[in-house]
């Protein structure tokens, strides 16, 4: 899929179906796509187009059951003690073994959309920090590990670090909340951020400020990010990358340059219309027509069908489009391109 | 915290006040007065009174001043003296026979109340770890059979069926070759051989409902994003149940005691009932047949009080686990 | 916003949510035939979910069947609860055949029975008399009662008719008294003493629940402590001390509503919890607000706004508030505080069988207290399904 030396995560034809009493959802139906070294990765996607489902694949959190792996192979490239390459496929290790748990906060951290219930209410920040550098840093001592919580509380802006450190999560903001979580995720170093919407539950102006802060942190560890949103906005502000998602299936994956300034995908071209522009005249903003249709449709063909406004009848609706490289990075899912 | 405790304490008294005045209401509510009740009783059984000495008794106990006279006496009888009355039934003060019987009382309910967590939080770890195993489903069904069975007749199946298989007789609190024994060894192996029977089926008796409690509360915690934080850092499954959502299903557990006591306490009574251990439980049965309404009141404001203490206890333990209580006021 | 509209609100907001609550979707239960869970009302969305519940949906059919016995006690018992059977006291319950002497098979029968007093052991001895059988058959013509004391019938369900032998299924009791029966009309007052008790305590629960809700303020301050009192003492030892006071030769109807009453006294306290949570949680509910910024008075947003929210909560809760009420009047019963005989209810009958050693010998006297046992865990189960089904969009 991609140059092997710079990938870091690859994710290839990922199937999660979720059995549910009522039927099965088809939360991610094929997905592939490529996490470089330092890079960061935008995913784009409406609620329900398993955007959050794929990143919990790679962490190996899915809730199983009801998600079930159908298919697909998630695989990692880690440095072999400083002598290459080594690679490991992470769908074949059991999630819940120590393999899976030695990378899991050690070579790839995660970010949470709620930053109020992410963190346990009755043990302070420093402990919950601490707990996945004493976990994943060999010999380090109890005191080692408070003076790393400290020092990367610090570092991603939450002043005093050496007295918040033993704050409760009820006694900080939700910024300072969101701010303890990225130094969570860092706490180890990891090679893979993934943020999964990780301000969408926060202000505007601290929005920004987290966005900054992600970027400086990059700039500084090189570790690469996996930035889930549903605002195209946000993550084109942020990614090198972007993958845009809808119902399970990336519909167009670009550079963000690629992808804003010749958006080939109808739903991008629509999710890009949606967007405020400042500078824009005063005209009603474009909406998407119609709703999301129930999750647990299976789609014969394209599943943005019945809200397309270039839909070809007879084509969209009979057959899944394959997806297709229409110029060097940028790929699309639609008939219009075949 | 400490805020915190005074302002509970506090809030203690209305309520110790409003279980007084309901305990002195069950000792006034039997149509006409006890004394004269006890007078006309006196003179059915033909012993002759006379009016004067009639009126003597009437106005000892109070009964020519309105009620709240009386409850006043009755109140400061308690508080100054810790004298809570004269029981008819018995001929002699209510605190005597207390005296012979709380200990017993609290004995039981306490060791009732530990062996019921000591059952249901392992129980209703492994049930909300493990949903929908059959191991889940039998715990979940025994649960429900608990709650729906009645006490007395737990106890009467346990006890024939002790009696049937063993020929050992747990009734009463000492075997009859016993009674009359000076205290030793076969003497108290004898009594907690009695005690044994009444702890197990009070305490499984609350079991059932605690085991749900857990269960429910557990598997809430375990769905909560915090547990997938856990996860996402690396933690071994076994250390984030134990480290976070056990810890913290067990704050709800913990203020279960606002009703499990109660729920113990009336287990109490009825079991003691049907064994005859010499508790409150007999003595308060007695009392209300013979409608000897101070050793009632008396029974029902003790263990009434006993329960607001316990869920008192229960309360500043929450408040001390709760980091959200515990630095209100200290610090920030 | 009426019922339908509050429903298909909260189906979009469902629609428009699975990817972050996909972990939470396992709670839903989303109905695939999906234009028409859109569109449907609270009440049917309750009900397919409860049918989809398959142990409450059994438990509410055998509860059905328990309180049309209740109703209907004079009919569905062979005999009358106060008829002795000479001879029979005591006896256990009656034997009923399929496969006679030869080996041949019939519909359910039974045999006459003779006893013999064994002179070493001074037990009773029952043979049964093989020569004749007498088949048990519906809808047959026993002892004469009167329907619903309307109009006297003689029909039973089932029987074996008046010439043959007691038909003594659950067994006698000393004076002979066929326990089935008994245990059928004691299911009058037992089953019935849930429901009329869980009602009183629904209306002082709704009315002092809804002013502490909706009111706030002092009044809510001091139901609330009146309920905190409540709950904190100890159900059974207040309920005694209240039925001590009650005087001993008051009639049934007396005493049945007395009970119901001390009942209630302590069980109205859980329901007005429920209910002012409720309000003071729905109070703050977008919709509400809505209404009250529409212009829409107090009353108005209680009773077409609020109230449907929660009727389905209330009847959770009332369902399952009927157990305590029904253990509370046997174990009254069984201690003699509660119903006196010749009134009989399960606890009555229970607290015949008080001593140990009529235990030990006849173990059917305790049937009584496995339908105690059955009732109230049906209760349960129902109330447990109706909660699931009660909250189809809650997380």
């Amino acid at each position: 899929m991609s140059d092997r030396h710079d990938t870091l995560v690859e994710v290839e034809n990922l199937q999660v179906h979720f059995h549910l009493q009522e039927g099965i959802v088809r939360a991610v139906e094929d997905v592939s796509f490529a996490v470089k070294l330092g890079q960061t990765l935008g995913v784009i996607g409406e609620s329900g187009s398993g955007k959050s489902v794929s990143a919990q694949a790679i962490m190996g959190i899915l809730p199983m059951p009801p998600a079930q792996l159908k298919n697909g192979r998630i695989t990692m490239y880690l440095p072999n003690n400083g002598m290459g390459m080594r690679s490991v496929v992470l769908t074949d290790l059991p999630t819940r073994g120590g393999e899976f748990r030695a990378i899991r906060g050690k070579e790839i951290g995660m970010i949470f959309q709620e930053p109020m219930t992410s963190f346990s209410p009755v043990h302070t920040i420093g402990n919950q920090i601490m707990e996945s550098v004493l976990l994943h840093i060999p010999n380090i001592t109890k005191k080692e590990a408070r003076e790393r919580a400290v020092e990367i509380l610090g570092r991603v802006g939450i002043s005093r670090p050496e007295r918040r450190v033993d704050d409760y999560p009820h006694q900080f903001s939700g910024g300072m909340r969101q701010r303890a979580m990225i130094a969570m995720a860092l706490a180890c170093n990891p090679k893979l951020v993934i943020a999964d919407e990780p301000t969408t539950a926060l202000d505007v102006t601290i929005e920004a400020q987290i966005l900054e802060l992600l970027k400086d942190l990059q700039e500084e560890f090189g570790m690469a990010i996996m930035y889930i949103s549903h605002d195209l906005a946000v993550v084109g502000g942020v990614a090198d990358e972007i993958i845009v998602m809808y119902l399970g299936l990336v519909m167009e994956h670009a550079s963000a340059e690629q992808l804003f300034e010749n958006p080939r995908h109808p739903y991008t071209q629509a999710l890009l219309r949606s967007i405020p522009t400042i500078d824009g005249t005063l005209e009603r903003l474009a909406t998407i027509q119609g709703a999301m249709p129930s999750p647990f449709t299976e789609h014969m063909g394209c599943p943005f069908f019945t809200r397309c406004d270039q839909r070809v009848p007879g084509a969209c609706d009979v057959r899944r489009p394959p997806i297709v490289e229409v110029e060097p990075g940028h790929k699309v899912r639609c008939v219009l391109y075949e | 915290m400490i805020l915190y405790i005074v302002r509970r304490v506090i809030m203690l008294f209305p309520i110790l006040l409003l279980i007084s005045i309901v305990s002195f209401i069950v000792i006034e509510l039997p149509p006409g007065d006890w004394v004269s009740n006890y007078i006309t009783n006196l003179r059915n059984s033909g012993i002759e009174l006379q009016e004067e000495e009639a009126a003597r008794l009437t106005a000892m106990y109070g009964f020519d001043q309105p009620s709240y006279v009386r409850y006043a006496k009755w109140m400061q009888g308690i508080v100054t003296k810790g004298d809570f009355g004269w029981s008819f039934q018995w001929g002699k003060p209510v605190n005597d026979i207390l005296r012979e019987r709380l200990p017993f009382t609290i004995l039981i309910s306490f060791s009732a109340l530990i062996l019921s967590w000591l059952i249901a939080i392992p129980v209703g770890i492994y049930s909300a770890t493990h949903p929908y195993s059959i191991t889940d489903y039998i715990a979940t069904i025994l649960a429900f059979v608990w709650v729906a069975t009645p006490g007395f007749l737990l106890a009467f199946v346990a006890a024939w069926l002790v009696f049937h298989y063993t020929g050992f007789s747990p009734l009463g609190l000492n075997s009859t070759d016993f009674l009359d024994a000076p205290w030793n060894t076969a003497k108290l192996i004898d009594r907690i051989k009695h005690l044994i029977l009444p702890i197990v089926i009070i305490g499984l008796s609350g079991t059932g409902a605690t085991i749900r409690v857990m269960r429910a509360n557990l598997l809430d915690e375990l769905k909560k994003q915090y547990v997938t934080t856990a996860r996402s850092k690396g933690v071994p499954e076994l250390t984030i149940l134990f480290k976070y959502p056990v810890r913290i299903a067990f704050n709800p557990l913990f203020s279960t005691i606002g009703w499990l006591l109660p729920a113990i306490i009336s287990g109490e009574v009825i079991i003691s009932v049907v064994l005859s251990i010499p508790t409150m439980g007999p003595t308060l049965l007695r009392a209300t047949l013979a409608q000897d309404m101070y050793l009632v009141g008396s029974i029902v404001l003790i263990l009434s009080s006993l329960t607001v203490l316990g869920t008192l206890i229960s309360d500043i333990y929450l408040a001390w686990a709760d980091p959200r209580i515990r630095f209100e006021g200290t610090g920030k | 916003m009426t019922v339908q509209e509050q429903s298909s609100r909260t189906a979009q907001e469902l629609a428009g949510q699975p990817d972050e609550g996909l972990a939470a979707i396992p709670e839903e239960k989303l109905d695939v035939r999906s234009e028409r869970f859109y569109y449907a009302k609270q009440w049917e969305l309750i009900w397919w979910r409860f049918r989809r519940h398959r142990l409450a949906m059994i438990s509410l059919v055998l509860l059905i069947i328990l309180y049309l016995i209740a109703i209907m006690p004079g009919f569905a018992s062979p005999y009358l609860p106060q008829s002795r059977f000479e001879g029979r006291q005591q006896s256990p319950p009656t034997k009923v055949h399929m496969i006679d002497e030869n080996g041949g098979i019939h519909l359910p029968f039974v045999y006459a029975l003779s006893r013999e007093l064994d002179q070493k052991t001074f037990k009773y001895i029952y043979t049964e008399d093989t020569s004749q059988r007498y088949p048990i058959k519906l809808f047959v013509k026993g002892e004469p009662y009167k329907f619903w004391g309307l109009f006297e019938t003689s029909r039973h369900l089932f029987g074996v008719g008046v010439d043959g032998p007691p038909l003594l299924l659950f067994g006698a009791d000393e004076l002979g008294r066929d326990i089935l029966s008994r245990t059928f009309y004691g299911s009058r007052i037992s089953l019935s003493i849930g429901f009329v008790g869980v009602l009183l305590s629904f209306f002082i629960g709704v009315t002092l629940g809804g002013i502490s809700g909706y009111f706030g303020g002092i009044a809510d301050e001091i139901i609330q402590r009146l309920i905190d009192f409540l709950l904190s003492i100890p159900a059974l030892p207040f309920w005694m001390a209240l039925a001590a006071a009650m005087p001993r030769d008051w009639s049934v109807t007396k005493t049945y509503f007395a009970i119901t009453i001390i009942l209630s006294i302590i069980g109205w306290s859980g329901l007005a919890r429920v209910v002012r949570g409720k309000l003071l949680a729905l109070r703050e509910e977008d919709y509400a607000l809505a209404a009250q910024a529409a212009g829409a008075g107090q009353p108005r947003i209680i009773f077409r706004h609020l109230l449907p929210g929660f009727t389905s909560h209330l009847i959770v809760s009332l369902t399952l508030a009927i157990p305590g009420s029904i253990l509370g009047e046997t174990t009254l019963s069984f201690l003699g505080l509660g119903m006196q005989p010749p009134a009989v209810s399960w606890g009555v009958l229970l607290g015949d069988a008080q001593d140990m050693v009529v235990v030990a010998q006849q173990p059917w006297r305790m049937i009584p207290g496995l339908f105690v046992v059955i009732a109230v865990l049906l209760f349960n189960f129902v109330g447990d399904g109706l909660r699931d089904a009660a909250d189809p969009y809650a997380m």
